[in-house]
């Protein structure tokens, strides 16, 4: 413990700035958060119970988990081809595209959503090439899973490059020296060492997804039952100033984002040991 | 089977073959082309799609566009500048002191970026609004929180809170107290310590936490979105600008705006990849400065 002390026995300010940092989050954050709860309180247990398990509801928190999942899944498989490349091989302009890696979380979503669904329209960049296949990428519910790819992208790609220039080449060399193939290589060596990288950034990806607004509504059309996400189905609530049920609503999504964060934790720690 | 004393076949089977690498970074530039350059470069040409004049009067000659634009000027920086203070406070809480709970508040940070904007503006929304539990006192006081400026800079302060402080922490505690405990012993104090010790060695990172924080504020929709009211000239911000004359079919007017947005993402884009750069070639000419100390002993 003296160890420990040290800094707060030399070190200006220790109170001072855990102590704001406590007010300011307690203001900004949990005053808010507990709000929310209490409002979703008010309902009697039926009527929480009828606000959360409506036809509506179900289909917005089924929507909205499963655009996720789509969406996530195929970022680590994009998202793992661009982490490899950019790591194990050099080409012109690489630097410019590991720059724009990072484009999504700058891009504002509202901005993101606008051109997607832009450019899937029947007379977009893409939506002329694509409409006439009997491909709908915008007012769908492939829409959603095309803005939500976008969104999500740098999550898988950032947390796997380290660990993928953390391999240790001579690893990958024993295994060729020991006569396994370059996939056998891959599959058995390379593979294992990055996987939990690729589920991080997986859960991330999809952790986002959940919450996201800004962009799916501007190319989902927001049909109650059909391409409703949860986060739409709060607004309208609201505007129908159903705040109850709004919160209701709100409760199960945070349930849902926290659960996932939670199982990210759990997966991360029973990985680490499992490797260790 | 495999004769591994032919060292071309075991350079083969160490690296990928050719034809994976050529189709492999086919395939990452055609994704990352796809994916981000097309939408990038659609922003522009559909604001430019009636000429140069056009966007001008777009921007500055619609004058509720023209006062969301003023109004995300205001609404940005006074979310940053609570960020900012929060951020230092935080990060030097965190990164130099050890105390109980210290890994549960860490996490705690984080949790914004779990909890959907539109919920963040619904609690607010439930706080401060006329059903709200601070309402009645509110309106006795007429003082107004949601669908006025006030709301605004709650809600983007809400979102984007954990940016700064998350930017400072892992670079103050890679630092290390050293300096600082070194300054404190020859009798520097509080804001000295501040001034001459801290803020110039995390100054990167700190800047780096101001602009990325600043292009998440002026780009934050979902929370604003609930707690605006989306009186237009009054409470619209520039993403709610967009997504107005969005449904009001106004696709140039709505590019015209979210090109600004798109250049203010490049711009934070640009700094980031430079301050990267600058810090990699920062370490590379501390390592040769320690290699010709280690050299010279």
């Amino acid at each position: 413990m003296a160890a420990i002390d040290v800094n707060r026995r030399v070190l200006p300010g220790f109170g001072l700035s855990l102590g704001y940092t406590l007010f300011y989050m307690g203001l900004v954050v949990m005053v808010p958060m507990v709000a929310g709860f209490l409002k979703a309180a008010d309902l009697s247990l039926g009527e929480f119970w009828d606000a959360v398990s409506s036809e509506r509801a179900v289909a917005a928190y089924t929507l909205t988990v499963g655009a996720s999942l789509v969406s996530a899944l195929v970022n680590v498989v994009l998202g793992s081809l661009v982490a490899w490349v950019l790591v194990r091989y050099e080409f012109p302009l690489k630097g410019l595209l590991d720059s724009l890696v990072d484009f999504p979380f700058a891009l504002p979503t509202a901005v993101a959503g606008l051109v997607f669904s832009a450019l899937f329209v029947e007379n977009g960049w893409y939506g002329r090439f694509l409409v006439p296949l009997g491909i709908e990428g915008a007012y769908s519910r492939l829409g959603i899973v095309l803005v939500l790819v976008f969104i999500g992208f740098p999550f898988v790609v950032r947390t796997l490059q380290p660990v993928i220039e953390g391999l240790q080449r001579d690893v990958e060399e024993a295994a060729a020296c020991l006569g396994a193939s370059r996939l056998q290589t891959v599959v058995r060596v390379t593979l294992p060492a990055v996987l939990p990288a690729i589920v991080t950034g997986f859960a991330l990806a999809f952790a986002r997804s959940l919450g996201e607004y800004g962009s799916v509504v501007f190319i989902s059309g927001n049909m109650p039952f059909r391409t409703e996400i949860a986060p739409v189905l709060i607004v309208a609530r609201l505007e129908e100033f159903a705040y109850a049920e709004a919160a209701a609503i709100a409760v199960v999504l945070l349930a849902i984002s926290f659960t996932t964060l939670f199982a990210i934790n759990l997966l991360e720690r029973w990985m680490a040991r499992h490797h260790a | 089977m495999h004769d591994t004393s032919n060292p071309v076949r075991l350079l083969r089977a160490h690296e990928d073959p050719p034809w994976v690498r050529r189709a492999f970074i086919l395939g990452a530039v055609g994704v990352m082309v796809a994916l981000v350059g097309v939408p990038l470069v659609n922003v522009f040409i559909e604001a430019f799609a009636d000429g140069p004049r056009v966007y001008w009067e777009n921007l500055f000659h619609d004058p509720d566009t023209f006062h969301s634009i003023l109004l995300t000027l205001m609404v940005a920086p006074a979310a940053v500048f609570l960020n900012l203070v929060f951020g230092l406070a935080a990060a030097w809480a965190i990164a130099r002191f050890r105390f109980p709970g210290r890994t549960f508040l860490t996490a705690l940070i984080d949790l914004p970026f779990t909890v959907s904007p539109v919920v963040v503006g619904l609690f607010l929304l439930l706080l401060f609004g006329r059903q709200g539990f601070f309402g009645e006192w509110l309106q006795a006081h007429d003082i107004k929180i949601v669908f006025a400026f006030p709301g605004l800079v709650i809600a983007t302060a809400f979102v984007t809170f954990p940016v700064v402080a998350r930017e400072l922490i892992p670079v103050m505690e890679a630092l290390g107290a050293e300096e600082e405990i070194a300054a404190v012993s020859l009798g520097a104090r509080g804001w000295q310590l501040l001034r001459r010790i801290t803020l110039p060695n995390i100054k990167w990172a700190l800047l780096y936490g101001i602009i990325l924080s600043n292009a998440r504020a002026m780009g934050e929709f979902g929370a604003v979105f609930v707690v605006s009211g989306h009186i237009a000239g009054k409470t619209d911000t520039m993403p709610l600008r967009i997504e107005k004359l969005f449904q009001e079919y106004n696709l140039p007017g709505s590019f015209a705006v979210a090109s600004v947005l798109a250049m203010l993402a490049l711009v934070t884009l640009g700094v980031k990849t430079a301050l990267e750069w600058k810090t990699r070639r920062e370490l590379a000419e501390g390592k040769k400065l320690r290699a010709v100390a280690v050299g010279g002993e």
